[in-house]
């Protein structure tokens, strides 16, 4: 019934750690079997709440990684961040069998649904390749052929996520393309020296405007700025690149 | 009911007996704000006291900081639930600048840079219990704590203390400002723990 | 060096919205009565770090949407926005 489907996205219910598992050395993916999820759409998130024994709590939204399926499991990924309150809990503390408290699927803007049958550009800033990666792995899943790009910026190689399922999906299908950018230290082979991603990064390696691409932009909220600016400047329309902002440091509460 | 989360604390300290209640001690300094950080320049900001009609004073930063100064430590309570003790500031007496201003006028709107404002009783800003602060902890006050200067009012609880104030206005009675009118305490003492209107 | 950026955008909105309104408000287009520009909610410049939720214009800093959370009352402000359009025909969620 839609109102208690309604009811169901906006209550907090309870969530089983079912597994862990390090994607780099400060972060960490949470496999959670929730009860009676209603299934969610790629780009969503989940708000995350956790209280302490005298009452304190805290919230946090974390984008949902894994693509959409039916066996009542989702994952986030969660960026450990140097002065956080909830990250260094969820990374370090958390233990499979713990519980979680959580509240979703949310979100309508920035979700990928596979009946969109354009071209898909998707722009990651560090822990913003979180709900592209569900993007990614929706396509995956299913059947859509619309092509797929990731331009993909991140410090340095160590800090990169799901690296070899990356590596596998543009092995295997060609449609999804992945461009690494690195910004502070870039590896040996890299065809580029460490930098931002500029005009030039642009222009040779995401899907040009006259194919008509939907463009998917997440990370830090700077990131988020200079690229939309950047792929403005492009020639893509600002109705067709979907943004979100993960805050100065990352971290969204 | 919440689910208590194993090993969970946040980053707070060891609760301390003379917090008001509610609150939880905290060792860092959260930055809280509805908007982006205005930048002024110190040669463009101003400080007026104004009473609807006339402005009634002006200092702009050089005559300001000609003003007699005095360095506080007070406890600072957040309606967001957070306290920090013993925290120290510098800055100008709100006695100092009502000193020559005469008014039957018994409340103000305290307006900042950008569009925030918050309403106070006027005897709640002197005798010695406000300030126009300009430095924390001895270094000048950074402007994501409401440089280069803000308002400092430990008796109430933090949102009452607006950053980047830029003046104040009399007015004959207690109006909301941006959060008291939004389901927030129009007056916000922490020890009697006002935190929302009619609750 | 320019200030970090402290914003979030309206995405972040959605969870508490969810709470109000039946249908996605992020997805929304809506007109900042201030300057008159149409943009998705989403695209809003959210600020959280405050007792409350800010949602700002992202072309002129008007403030669009106030929302503050007490025990008993929830309290939204929308006299910032002229007008929201809302997709009737999206669904809230599909599981695949």
């Amino acid at each position: 019934m839609a109102g208690t489907a309604v009811l169901g996205r906006v209550t907090w219910r309870s969530a089983t750690v079912v597994e862990l598992r390090d994607e780099t050395a400060n972060a960490r993916t949470i496999v959670l079997a929730v009860r009676d999820w209603p299934g969610h759409i790629a780009g969503q998130h989940v708000d995350v709440r956790l209280t302490a024994p005298d009452g304190y709590s805290a919230v946090r939204s974390y984008s949902i990684a894994s693509g959409p399926n039916s066996d009542g499991r989702i994952e986030i990924t969660v960026e450990r961040l140097p002065n956080g309150e909830v990250s260094p809990y969820l990374t370090q503390e958390l233990m499979v069998g713990d519980d979680l408290e959580l509240r979703g699927p949310i979100g309508g803007w920035f979700v990928w649904r596979r009946d969109q049958t354009e071209p898909i550009q998707l722009v990651a800033g560090g822990s913003g390749i979180v709900p592209l990666m569900a993007m990614i792995r929706s396509r995956a899943s299913g059947s859509s052929a619309a092509p797929f790009r990731l331009l993909y910026s991140v410090r340095e190689p160590g800090a990169v996520f799901y690296r070899n399922e990356l590596g596998a999906l543009s092995d295997q299908d060609h449609s999804v393309i992945v461009t690494y950018a690195y910004t502070r230290v870039a590896p040996k082979d890299s065809p580029r020296p460490p930098g931002r991603i500029d005009a030039t990064l642009i222009a040779t390696d995401t899907l040009p405007s006259n194919l008509g691409p939907t463009s998917y932009v997440c990370g830090p909220t700077s990131f988020v700025e200079n690229a939309t600016d950047l792929l403005i400047a492009a020639g893509h329309g600002r109705e067709n690149i979907r943004t979100e902002r993960f805050g100065a440091t990352g971290e969204r509460k | 009911m919440a689910i208590v989360s194993r090993g969970f604390s946040g980053k707070r300290s060891a609760a301390d007996a003379k917090l008001p209640p509610g609150q939880y001690l905290t060792t860092d300094f959260p930055v809280l704000s509805a908007g982006p950080t205005p930048h002024i320049s110190l040669d463009r900001w101003e400080f007026t006291i104004d009473d609807g009609s006339n402005v009634l004073k002006r200092w702009d930063w050089k005559s300001f900081r000609e003003l007699p100064t005095e360095t506080v430590t007070v406890d600072i309570h957040c309606v967001t639930r957070w306290s920090k003790l013993g925290t120290s500031w510098e800055g100008v007496s709100l006695d100092v600048l009502l000193a020559d201003v005469k008014t039957d006028l018994s409340y103000a709107m305290f307006r900042s840079y950008g569009d925030y404002t918050t309403n106070l009783p006027l005897k709640d800003v002197i005798n010695k219990q406000a300030w126009i602060a300009f430095k924390f902890d001895g270094v000048d006050l950074a402007p994501e704590h409401g440089g280069p200067a803000r308002l400092l009012v430990p008796h109430l609880y933090f949102w009452k203390s607006a950053k980047w104030v830029k003046g104040m206005t009399l007015m004959p009675q207690d109006k909301p400002g941006f959060w008291e009118g939004l389901g927030y305490h129009i007056y916000g003492d922490p020890w009697l723990e006002q935190r929302y209107s009619g609750e | 060096m320019s200030a970090p950026m402290n914003y979030l955008d309206g995405n972040a909105a959605a969870g508490e919205l969810s709470r109000i309104f039946a249908m996605d408000l992020t997805s929304a287009e809506g007109e900042c009565a201030n300057c008159g520009s149409k943009r998705r909610f989403a695209e809003a410049h959210l600020y959280v770090q405050c007792p409350g939720l800010v949602a700002r214009c992202a072309l002129c800093g008007h403030v669009l949407l106030r929302l503050v959370n007490t025990q008993q009352h929830v309290y939204l402000d929308l006299r910032g926005m002229t007008y929201l359009t809302l997709d009737a025909t999206q669904q809230q969620e599909t599981s695949s």
